[in-house]
């Protein structure tokens, strides 16, 4: 399959988005990655490794579970890719077993890595663990708080969690934090979670994630006989499970790829994380991209009721996305995904992640055909949003 | 000619350059340091531009860029308190940012108000060498704006051929791999990594870990001079900058 329209360029570009934009200081680490990820990836040994793992230990291929309840309700046909039934509880596991490996191969053994929700950091702490590496997980002091469980997680598989403290204590604080720390400790792999930072992470993370289309394709063609759906329709916080759903469907401009940002509690409210919305463009850990920011181009402190999603940047290529006009990009606000979490548990019987339940919310905001084939990226299960569930729904 | 080089052809060795973030420890006192610093002779003076997201720095220097800009403090108004500055400051000035900032700001016009402030140099960690000269250096140069570029210890031996070609005015050698504030650890390997790019054909300043009289002069002794930014932070939140700079000097 080519991507080649939408494919990152030699020096990490898509369009005019990504790059490297690091100091000095993490020069080499970044160029030895860059030098080995595709050789790496490439290879018929890590082929293999990686395969063998998805299916025996992650839990793939993830089923398409076609919910006809929903598609009752929004009078068309909906399929959700089941991210949320891996091991860990969401996709983010596809990416950490894939540059776990890489990182073994590069005979790293020690891994540094930064969480929002905590989902990233325990499929990291999950594979560190997996591997015998040492795992150091820098998570805002905010979200350890409000994301209890996970850090109860990934303490217990023997990760070590640090609190970032500066700024609003969120994801972006953690990403600085696990940035200085790759400064400090230039023989460590940095494990990044999303499809942002300097190149060639993003191209690195959207290939590991690529798995999601890959199935979504074959499992299509035995349900309808047409690997293409309609839709596509993914949230977007840095933008991995929607890059990873995306990805085998770019050049195929009869897919209509949707991206949910998190409006917060609205895009104009001034407590929001909808980047492609109110940004514009600017330079976050490393990367060209869309940004929140103020006017004298400080990073501006996003919100959303979802950790996974308040980000301020966006990975570079959803923002050639959105520029190019590739994707749709739609807003959800915390009140739109709290109630299509519910309906969706409700209907279907399935609790999804807060995160996932904006691309939920996006159902509401499209008008289907009745013949359309629609398919969500369920990126990841509710379990560790329950406490949020419960306080807004009780 | 630039004051930098200007510098570095009078004094050859010894140069004590001092970091603040401006609008450090009051949004007014950019100006005030730097006619300070002037008074008790430092050679050259960089100027942070605060950034919320201070990748390359430790939290001193993360935390003072924040109080600066908790107060207001922009790069607009840097250049309008600057404006005044060349009346009575004749050191070489260097401001030091992150790259988001000045592309917000517009390149055009931001080199344009280093010239009109008689700004000598910039430090722009987080802009690549390479895009730099495909898309700024000339720009940069037309205002005799010069682009000082970092070595660390990881740097290669080819990259560092690339950096000294490219280099004007001075190489900033990181000391050690660290964000900025540590200490300097003094080991073989720092000082055969000191004296490689002591031996390349352009000065070299010495930063990151420089904290008082005595590690200043171990770094000097291996490079045209050294750097301190974290150790005058922490004696501008005390209120002891004077005494400070008298101890070094």
């Amino acid at each position: 399959m080519s991507n080649n329209k939408y494919a990152v360029n030699e020096r990490g570009y898509y369009g005019q988005f990504g790059g490297a934009y690091i100091p000095e200081l993490l020069r080499a680490n970044v160029d030895e990655l860059r030098e080995n990820y595709l050789k790496i990836i490439n290879s018929e040994q890590f082929q293999k490794d990686y395969k063998r793992l998805l299916d025996n230990y992650v839990g793939r291929p993830t089923p398409l579970t076609k919910v006809e309840n929903l598609s009752k309700r929004f009078g068309t046909n909906i399929y959700l890719k089941r991210e949320d039934l891996t091991h860990t509880g969401a996709h983010k596991i596809n990416n950490t077993i894939g540059q776990i490996l890489i990182a073994k191969y590069m005979g790293k053994t020690r891994i540094i890595a930064e969480t929002g929700a905590g989902q990233h950091g325990v499929a990291t702490a999950t594979v560190c663990a997996l591997f015998g590496l040492e795992c150091v997980v820098y998570m805002g002091a905010l979200d350890i708080e409000r994301q209890a469980p996970n850090v109860a997680r990934m303490k217990m598989l023997g990760a070590k969690v640090v609190p970032a403290i500066s700024g609003n204590q969120t994801l972006k604080d953690a990403t600085n934090e696990a940035i200085r720390d790759w400064i400090a400790n230039p023989y460590s792999f940095y494990l990044i979670g999303s499809v942002v930072g300097p190149h060639p992470y993003p191209d690195m993370v959207t290939r590991l994630q690529s798995i999601i289309s890959k199935e979504i394709r074959e499992q299509l063609t035995v349900e309808t006989g047409n690997p293409n759906p309609n839709y596509v329709i993914a949230c977007v916080g840095g933008g991995s499970n929607a890059a990873g759903a995306f990805y085998h469907y770019l050049n195929e401009e009869n897919v209509k790829l949707v991206a949910v940002e998190a409006s917060g509690l609205g895009v104009d409210s001034g407590e929001t994380a909808a980047t492609i919305t109110i940004g514009d463009v600017g330079f976050i850990h490393g990367s060209k991209t869309m940004l929140m920011q103020d006017e004298d181009g400080q990073i501006t402190e996003p919100y959303s009721i979802s950790a996974g999603l308040d980000y301020p940047g966006v990975g570079p290529l959803h923002a050639h996305l959105a520029e190019t006009g590739r994707a749709q990009f739609l807003s959800v606000t915390d009140q739109e995904a709290l109630d299509a979490a519910k309906v969706l548990a409700q209907s279907e019987g399935i609790i999804p992640a807060l995160e996932s339940a904006h691309a939920l919310a996006a159902l509401e905001k499209i008008k289907f055909l009745k013949e359309d084939v629609v398919v969500v990226n369920l990126s990841g299960r509710g379990d560790k949003d329950m406490e949020t569930y419960m306080k807004h729904f009780n | 000619m630039n004051r930098i080089d200007q510098l570095f052809q009078n004094k050859g060795k010894d140069i004590l350059s001092i970091y603040f973030p401006a609008g450090y420890p009051n949004l007014n006192d950019t100006v005030p340091n730097l006619q300070l610093l002037q008074d008790k002779g430092v050679d050259l003076v960089e100027i942070g531009i605060p950034f919320s997201d201070p990748l390359a720095d430790g939290p001193v220097i993360q935390l003072a860029a924040k109080q600066a800009l908790d107060q207001g403090m922009s790069l607009k108004l840097l250049f309008e308190q600057l404006k005044e500055a060349r009346k009575t400051i004749t050191m070489p000035l260097i401001l030091m940012g992150y790259w988001n900032v000045v592309f917000k700001y517009g390149v055009d016009s931001f080199v344009a108000d280093c010239q009109s402030c008689g700004i000598d140099g910039v430090i722009l960690p987080d802009l690549p060498l390479e895009e730099y000269e495909e898309e700024f250096k000339v720009r940069f140069e037309a205002h005799g704006v010069y682009n000082i570029l970092l070595v660390t210890p990881q740097t290669t031996e080819q990259r560092m051929v690339k950096i000294e070609k490219a280099a004007k005015g001075f190489l900033y050698m990181v000391s050690s791999s660290a964000t900025t504030g540590g200490a300097l650890e003094q080991s073989k390997e720092r000082e055969e990594y000191f004296k490689k790019v002591a031996s390349l054909n352009i000065p070299s300043l010495i930063g990151f870990g420089i904290r008082d009289k005595q590690s200043f002069q171990h770094a000097s002794s291996f490079s045209n001079g050294a750097i301190i930014g974290t150790a005058f932070i922490n004696a501008l939140t005390s209120g002891t900058a004077p005494e400070f700079l008298d101890s070094l000097l």
